[in-house]
C-alpha cells in the first residue's frame, strides 16, 4: 500500500495574521485533489506545509504507510515533491536540472541518462536538453519543473498552479502529464488552480479553502 | 624627458628579451598572490557561505568586522604580520619573516575579507526559491547549501578576482614582511618601489607595464564575470 497523507488541525499565522486555522483533511491515496480559493487565502502556504518545506505553528502533517505514521525525515521527503509556482530553475543546462534529484540520490550515471532522456521526451523538451535552462520560456520552464519532479517518481506530488500563464496547447500537454502521473505512476496528486474548468477536468476531489479552513467543493 | 624615453626603450628590451630577472620577479609575484588567493578562498568561501546560510550568533558583528577588513591599510597589515612573525613574536619560532611565506600571510589577510564578504553577498542574493527547489527535490542540508553556493558562482569568482587585484597591486605590507630581498622576496610592486628609489628606471618601467597589463586583464575578467552573473549568459554549466 502506498503513502497516504492526513492533516490534523494545522494552523499557521504570518506576522500575527492567521492564514490556516485547524485545517484537517484526509487525502485519498492515488486520487487527484484540486484545491481552489481566492488569492491570498493560503493555498500555497498549505502546499508548502504539506510538502514539509515549512512547519505548521500547530497541528501535524501525517504521512502514513500501512496505517502507521512515518517520521518526517529525508527518506520520506524523497518520496514526495512539490512543483513551486515559480519553479526555481537552476542556472545550468536543462539536462542537469532534470538530473538534479537523481544525482543527489546517488543514482548512477547510466540510469540518470536514461531516465532524464525519457522524461524530457515526455514533456517535449528533448531538443532543449543541452541548453541553458534559464533561457526557456515560462511555459517551457513549467514543463521543466514538472520533468524535474516526475523523474523522481514521487508517490505524492503537489502542484502549485502548474498551468498559470501557460497557453492552451501547453496547458493540454501539462494536463496530460498530470493525468498520466496518476494513471500510470499511481501518484497521489494535490494541485492548486484558479481555473474551474481545469479543476473539473483533473480533479477526482475538489477542495475549497475559506476562512483558513478546507471545505469539500 | 630623455631618461623617460630611454627608460621605456630599455624596458621594452627587457620585456621582449624575456629577461631572466624580470621573469623571476613576475613568477614569484604570481606564485605569492595565487597562494594567498587560494588560501583566502579556502577559508573565506566557507565562512561567507556559513554567514549567508546559517543564523549564526554574532553574525552582524562578524560581518561588520569583515567589511572593515576590506579596507584595512596594507601598512597596518604589514605591521601586524611583522609583529606576529618577528623573533620575539608569538609565531617567531616559525622563522617566516623575510620569506615568501610571510608575504603570503600578509596578502592572505588582505584578501580574506574581500573573498568572505563578496561570497557572502553573492550567496545571500541567490533567490530563496533555489533553496526551496533543492529541498523539494530531496536535497539534504549539505546538498541544499552546495546548490545555493553553486548558483552564486559568478559572484564568488568576482570576489576572488577583486581580491587578486588588491594583492597584486599592493606594496606596503609585502615590503615590510618580505624585506624585498633580491632573488628571494622581490615581487613586482616592491621592485618598482626600490628601483625607482635608486633611479634605475628600466626594470621599474618594465614591471610597471606588466603590472598594468595584469591589472587590465583582472579588470576585464571582473567585468565579464559580473556581466555573466547579471545576464546569466555564462557558459559555465555545472555538471
Ligand atoms: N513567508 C511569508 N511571510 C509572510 N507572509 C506570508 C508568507 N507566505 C505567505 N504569506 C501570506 O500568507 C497569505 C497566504 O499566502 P499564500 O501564498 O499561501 O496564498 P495563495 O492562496 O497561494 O494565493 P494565490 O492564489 O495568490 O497564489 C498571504 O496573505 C501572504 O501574504
Ligand atoms: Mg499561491
Amino acid at each position: 500500500m502506498g503513502l497516504s497523507l492526513e492533516l490534523a488541525q494545522i494552523s499557521k499565522a504570518y506576522n500575527g495574521q492567521v492564514i490556516l486555522r485547524d485545517c484537517s483533511w484526509v487525502f485519498e491515496t492515488g486520487l487527484s485533489h484540486v484545491l481552489m480559493g481566492p488569492n491570498g487565502t493560503g493555498k500555497s502556504t498549505l502546499l508548502r506545509i504539506c510538502a514539509l518545506l515549512e512547519a505548521p505553528d500547530r497541528g501535524r502533517v501525517n504521512y502514513l504507510a500501512d496505517g502507521r505514521p512515518l517520521p518526517l525525515d529525508l527518506d520520506l521527503k524523497r518520496r514526495i515533491t512539490l512543483l513551486l509556482p515559480g519553479v526555481g530553475v537552476f542556472n545550468t543546462s536543462v539536462f542537469n536540472n532534470v538530473a538534479y534529484g537523481l544525482k543527489i540520490r546517488g543514482i548512477n550515471r547510466k540510469e540518470i541518462q536514461a531516465k532524464v532522456d525519457a522524461t524530457l521526451e515526455a514533456v517535449g523538451l528533448v531538443e532543449k536538453k543541452r541548453q541553458r535552462a534559464l533561457d526557456l520560456s515560462t511555459g517551457q520552464s513549467k514543463r521543466l519543473g514538472l520533468a524535474r519532479a516526475m523523474v523522481l517518481e514521487p508517490e505524492v506530488i503537489f502542484l502549485d498552479e502548474p498551468t498559470a500563464s501557460i497557453d492552451q496547447a501547453n496547458t493540454e500537454i501539462i494536463e496530460d502529464i498530470i493525468m498520466n502521473l496518476k494513471a500510470e505512476k499511481k501518484a497521489t496528486i494535490i494541485m492548486v488552480t484558479h481555473d474551474p474548468a481545469q479543476a473539473e477536468r483533473l480533479g477526482d476531489r475538489l477542495l475549497l479553502i475559506k476562512d483558513g479552513k478546507l471545505w469539500p467543493g | 624627458m630623455d631618461t623617460i624615453l630611454q627608460g621605456f626603450s630599455s624596458a621594452f628590451k627587457l620585456i621582449t628579451a624575456l629577461d631572466p630577472e624580470l621573469l623571476k620577479i613576475i613568477w614569484l609575484s604570481l606564485q605569492v598572490s595565487a597562494a594567498a588567493l587560494l588560501l583566502a578562498l579556502i577559508l573565506g568561501l566557507p565562512l561567507g557561505a556559513l554567514l549567508a546560510l546559517k543564523r549564526l550568533p554574532l553574525r552582524g558583528l562578524i560581518l561588520s568586522v569583515i567589511n572593515t577588513g576590506m579596507g584595512l591599510p596594507p601598512v597596518v597589515v604589514g605591521l601586524f604580520v611583522y609583529l606576529l612573525l618577528s623573533r620575539s613574536g608569538p609565531l617567531g619560532f616559525m622563522e617566516l619573516l623575510y620569506t615568501p611565506g610571510a608575504m603570503i600571510i600578509a596578502q592572505l589577510i588582505l584578501s580574506f575579507p574581500i573573498v568572505t564578504s563578496l561570497s557572502h553577498t553573492a550567496i545571500v542574493n541567490v533567490n530563496p526559491i533555489i533553496r526551496q527547489a533543492a529541498q523539494v527535490l530531496g536535497a539534504n542540508p549539505l546538498q541544499e547549501a552546495l546548490t545555493v553556493i553553486r548558483e552564486a558562482r559568478y559572484g564568488i569568482m568576482t570576489g576572488g578576482i577583486a581580491a587578486l587585484g588588491r594583492v597584486t597591486a599592493e606594496v606596503g605590507a609585502v615590503i615590510m614582511v618580505g624585506g624585498n630581498i633580491a632573488g628571494y622576496t622581490r615581487v613586482m610592486t616592491t621592485t618598482i618601489a626600490l628601483e625607482t628609489d635608486k633611479g634605475n628606471f628600466d626594470l621599474a618601467i618594465a614591471l610597471g607595464i606588466i603590472l598594468l597589463g595584469l591589472s587590465l586583464m583582472i579588470n576585464v575578467a571582473f567585468r565579464t564575470l559580473q556581466k555573466m552573473g547579471r545576464t546569466g549568459s555564462g557558459v559555465i554549466l555545472w555538471d
